[in-house]
């Protein structure tokens, strides 16, 4: 610690950070002078700082560890790939949402800094060596987040939305800090390594940990959705301006992620046996809750948000896993489900215009009929959400599972894959209304190419990895085999 | 083992693949015309390629895999993309190909709307059905398995009938529900092997009683539903019901086989102790198929309803010969498979034919067909006769063998399943007689016109398939006995030990 020399060596780790904040202080004060129908300036800068930022990330993939800062901040493999994950996810979702914020001129420069500072505040949680970088980085993305929800101000339904995300936000993170605090009586460290050494070690007092790491589970389970803490993601993600819904549905879930590896994996491992009942009991909860209330939406964006409860019940059981396998497959499981949710999420975007939110399921009878080729779109994308071969959905499934029987879950097991049945069953019925109904009322497609490119990328890609999944798989164990 | 340069499995399987895609890249829905030669291309494309199958194949090799290939497609779960074919797999392969061109031949002036994806469907579930009977891997199995659900969902449910929605997700989460069943069965096994996906270990692999009994219904579920089995089966009738005449044929030609495959493939060669132990289930739920749903066949006024029981209760005849564990059972479930997917394709399509001029399934509506259609009554009272088991026709001759197996293992037994000659006539023959003959019935069926030269294609087609393997089913039984030689050797070696 007597090393207090500012060399760009202990910077370097940290510059995909640096860069995006200071690209986000330009943006705020270049924003001030563009005139209101200037604005896409405003949007290619921040497309052009998630982009270089991501080449920046991108360049540090295959780096050796690198603790920095004094050991606040780490970059390891896995914190490679996630990061440029995340940012590729932000931009997505930024072009995906751009005429839609357009039509209600939410697309100024709050929305684009908050949505920079939030993935700002991800990169932060992915790459924290201590709790504090860990709380910091969450907070920037958790703040970030409640503004953006805030932000359409005249409706309602979206001030209804943030005050219940803030308030259990809130409370999720006092729940976790007072875990954290638990932890740092039990070893006397809030360092994730000497956590980690102090736990594994005698003296510290295995009682308070584990009372600690029952309060750091629900500030988890909190943050991902997990039942019987699922409360607010179905009225956030339905009250919330679409992209903004999709801003918190896709890369956040990639830095909660990290939040559960550093946090439980790396800095709690030695208690795993004390956590790992913990997760697979709320993997089964939410997988069992999240599919059956689904069953019961008309409307699509909390029929998403049920759908994501179940999702992330599954990454919870490749988490519960608690082995090398299963966070690999849990990765390979986050990282597929935010492809798969930029898309349903994008195809709802696509199909919104001015006055009309196309939130319904109904909005998407007849879509075949309309559009052949969104129609298939929307059916690879539901179908991977539903766990159906040949789209990655599936395998993605089968990692989980098998890593979750490998580390003898096997009643979860059986009972994920029945509880598939039954969502199943709400997937159909967005195809069905596709495929089988006659249009109801008029549908329009987006005209912004550079977003219909990318989702029919984005779809393209769901398929593809279904069929050729090695290259993302080995990705993912090697990150983490060369992080834990 | 027969090596050709090609690799022929997956050209059956990714040439009507492909061949879909490029109907749906042409697809016009104005000008159908298009898309409906590129999709008979390709449907002929994929029978063509499946051919040197058939003459490749080498008798000679026993029960081995023949035409293998194999890359590594998952390598970090060692999942590969190993494809093979044994006495079993290969004549279902070439029958789904061939019901294909068929398929694609009776839609002609039939469907009208969507024409593309219509066919790109059946193209598509055409070689997904080729990869599921061709995979030696579980999971390239399963996603074969599984992927065929997604064109079969949409064709019940976009061109069937009135009640086709309900239908076709009946049919979807039946089939699910069975399928996951069998994936965790999967990952078990895979553990079992200590990290191996290939069927063929499955196979080898020693398991205790209580592991055979639960992998074994874990697979039972899943292929039960497919086959189906009383009492899982009444998706049937309903999909069947609501599906156009070209799902109606595949379902019952190729995908119920898919269930009776699994059992051979899967159920008897990695649990074949549970097998011996649950022969009397399996055989009580066949004979109940067997009697029961030939008498539920019997009072059904719709048609398309009745050829859907009949189905179920030829397929339990189907697992009836398989769970007695004689060489005569298992190859007369086989050729009843093969003969079954002729005639009942033939039945369908029959009441295709007379759909589409009436646009009714309902006995009721028709009578004294063959007053005005002479040449396809002739044809419809053929097939009759080869699905109620007339000798000299292919249903005879799985049958026979089916009852002779089970007259062997027990005078009873086979005397219940017997009683499917005189249910089947029954019910197939008083069909006949209503819609067939007597006086016209109405004016409808007396301005019906006989069959055209496409409609006749279709039919000289199956009449020449019915009555050749009735006449001389040798040459299947050729193929098909080697493997069920080294099948039954294996599933009378037990596990426990």
């Amino acid at each position: 610690m007597n090393t207090a020399t500012f060399s760009l060596a202990t910077v370097a780790p940290a510059i995909p950070e640096i860069a995006l904040l200071a690209c986000v202080s330009a943006l705020l004060l270049v924003d001030l002078f563009v005139p209101d129908r200037e604005k896409h300036l405003s949007f290619w800068l921040a497309i052009a700082s998630l982009a270089g930022t991501a080449v920046l990330a991108g360049a540090t993939v295959g780096n050796a560890t690198a603790v920095t800062f004094h050991g606040m901040f780490v970059s390891d493999p896995m914190s490679q790939v996630l990061k440029v994950a995340a940012l590729g996810a932000s931009a997505v979702t930024l072009v995906y949402g751009r005429l839609y914020l357009e039509a209600r001129s939410l697309l100024r420069g709050e929305f684009l800094s908050l949505a920079l500072f939030a993935t700002l505040g991800m990169m932060v949680m992915i790459s924290a060596h201590h709790f504090l970088t860990l709380y910091l980085g969450l907070e920037l993305l958790a703040l970030s987040l409640y503004a953006m929800v805030a932000l359409q101000r005249d409706s309602a339904r979206a001030t209804e939305a943030a005050m219940k995300y803030f308030v259990l936000g809130a409370l999720a993170s006092g729940m976790l800090l007072y875990g954290l605090s638990m932890l740092y009586g039990a070893t006397g460290s809030l360092d994730i390594a000497r956590v980690a050494a102090s736990l594994g070690g005698a003296g510290a007092s295995q009682t308070l940990a584990v009372f600690g790491v029952v309060f750091v589970v629900a500030g988890i389970a909190f943050k991902l959705g997990a039942v019987p803490f699922h409360m607010w993601i179905p009225d956030v993600y339905h009250g919330a301006a679409t992209p903004a819904t999709l801003f918190i549905g896709a890369a956040p879930k990639i830095a909660a992620f990290a939040f559960v590896i550093r946090l439980l994996a790396q800095a709690l491992g030695g208690l795993d046996h004390d956590w790992q009942a913990m997760l697979a009991l709320l993997a089964a909860a939410s997988i069992g809750l999240g599919n059956l209330v689904a069953i019961a939406q008309t409307n699509l964006k909390r029929m998403l948000a049920y759908s994501t409860i179940s999702h992330m019940g599954f990454l919870l059981m490749g988490l519960a896993a608690g082995t090398t396998n299963g966070y690999a497959s849990a990765m390979f499981y986050v990282l597929t489900y935010v492809l798969m949710t930029l898309g349903a999420f994008g195809m709802i975007l696509l199909l919104s215009r001015a006055g009309f939110e196309a939130e319904e399921l109904e909005d998407f009878r007849g879509l075949n009929r309309k559009s052949r080729w969104y129609a298939f779109v929307m059916l690879v994308v539901v179908f991977s959400l539903a766990g159906i071969p040949p789209a990655v959905g599936f395998l993605a499934k089968l990692a989980v599972l098998q890593a979750a029987f490998e580390a003898g879950f096997g009643w979860l097991v059986v009972f994920a894959v029945l509880m598939s049945v039954v969502g199943a069953f709400y997937y159909l019925r967005l195809v069905k209304l596709m495929y089988m109904d006659e249009p109801a009322g008029e549908i329009t497609i987006a005209p912004r190419a550079d977003a219909r490119v990318l989702l029919s990328a984005n779809a393209l890609a769901v398929l593809a990895l279904g069929i050729v999944p090695a290259p993302l798989m080995d990705l993912c164990a090697r990150a983490i085999t060369a992080s834990l | 083992m027969a090596q050709t340069g090609l690799p022929l499995l997956s050209l059956v399987t990714w040439v009507p693949i492909a061949f879909g895609l490029l109907v749906l890249a042409v697809a016009d829905d104005r000008r159908p015309a298009a898309a409906r030669w590129t999709a008979l291309a390709g449907a002929v494309a994929g029978f063509a390629v499946g051919l040197p199958l058939w003459t490749g194949f080498s008798t000679a090799a026993g029960g081995q895999m023949q035409f293998q290939e194999m890359a590594p497609w998952i390598p970090l779960f060692n999942v590969n993309y190993h494809l093979g074919v044994d006495g079993i797999s290969m004549p279902l392969i070439l029958l789904n190909s061939f019901m294909t061109v068929l398929v694609v031949v009776a839609h002609w002036e039939v469907v009208t709307d969507k024409v593309g994806q219509y066919l790109a469907a059946f193209l598509v579930m055409s070689g997904l059905i080729n990869g599921t009977f061709a995979a030696l891997d579980a999971v390239l199995f399963y996603v074969f398995f599984e992927a065929m659900l997604i064109p079969m969902f949409l064709i019940i449910g976009v061109w069937g009938g009135p009640n086709r929605v309900y239908a076709a997700v009946k049919f979807f989460l039946y089939t699910l529900l069975g399928s996951l069943l069998m994936l965790a069965a999967f990952i078990y096994l895979y553990h079992q092997t200590n990290g191996s996906f290939e069927i063929l270990d499955f196979h080898r692999l020693p398991l205790t009683a209580t592991a055979q009994t639960l992998v074994f219904l874990a697979m039972f579920m899943s292929f039960a539903v497919k086959v189906p089995m009383w009492p899982v089966h009444t998706w049937l009738p309903d999909a069947h019901v609501e599906a156009p005449t070209g799902g109606s044929v595949i379902l019952a030609a190729i995908t119920l086989k898919i269930g009776a495959y699994g059992f051979l493939r899967f159920n008897l060669p990695i649990a074949p102790d549970a097998s011996h132990a649950l022969a009397g289930f399996m055989i009580t739920l066949s004979l109940i198929a067997v009697v029961y749903i030939g008498l539920v066949a019997l009072v059904q006024g719709d048609m398309k309803k009745l050829i859907a029981y009949s189905s179920i209760s030829h397929m339990g005849f189907v697992t009836l010969g398989f769970f007695l564990f004689s060489a005569e059972g298992v190859l007369g479930g086989l050729v009843q498979m093969v003969s079954h997917g002729f005639v009942s394709a033939a039945m369908f399509l029959c009441v295709g034919v007379l759909y589409d001029r009436v646009h009714s399934r309902q006995i009721s509506d028709y009578g004294g067909v063959a007053n005005t259609m002479p040449v396809f009554s002739a044809f419809l009272v053929l097939f009759a006769m080869a699905n109620s088991g007339l000798p000299a026709t292919s249903g005879f001759v799985g049958e026979f063998l089916v009852i002779l197996a089970a007259v062997k293992a027990n005078f009873w037994l086979g005397f219940l399943a017997a009683t499917t000659l005189v249910f089947g006539a029954a019910y197939t023959l008083w069909m006949v007689k209503r819609v067939v003959y007597g006086e016209v019935a109405n004016p409808q069926v007396a301005a019906l016109r006989d069959v055209g030269a496409r409609e006749l294609v279709f039919l000289v087609l199956l009449a020449a398939c019915v009555l050749a393997m009735g006449v001389y089913p040798k040459p299947f039984a050729d193929v098909m006995n080697p493997t069920i030689q080294e099948l039954l050797k294996h599933v009378a070696t037990s596990k426990l030990s």
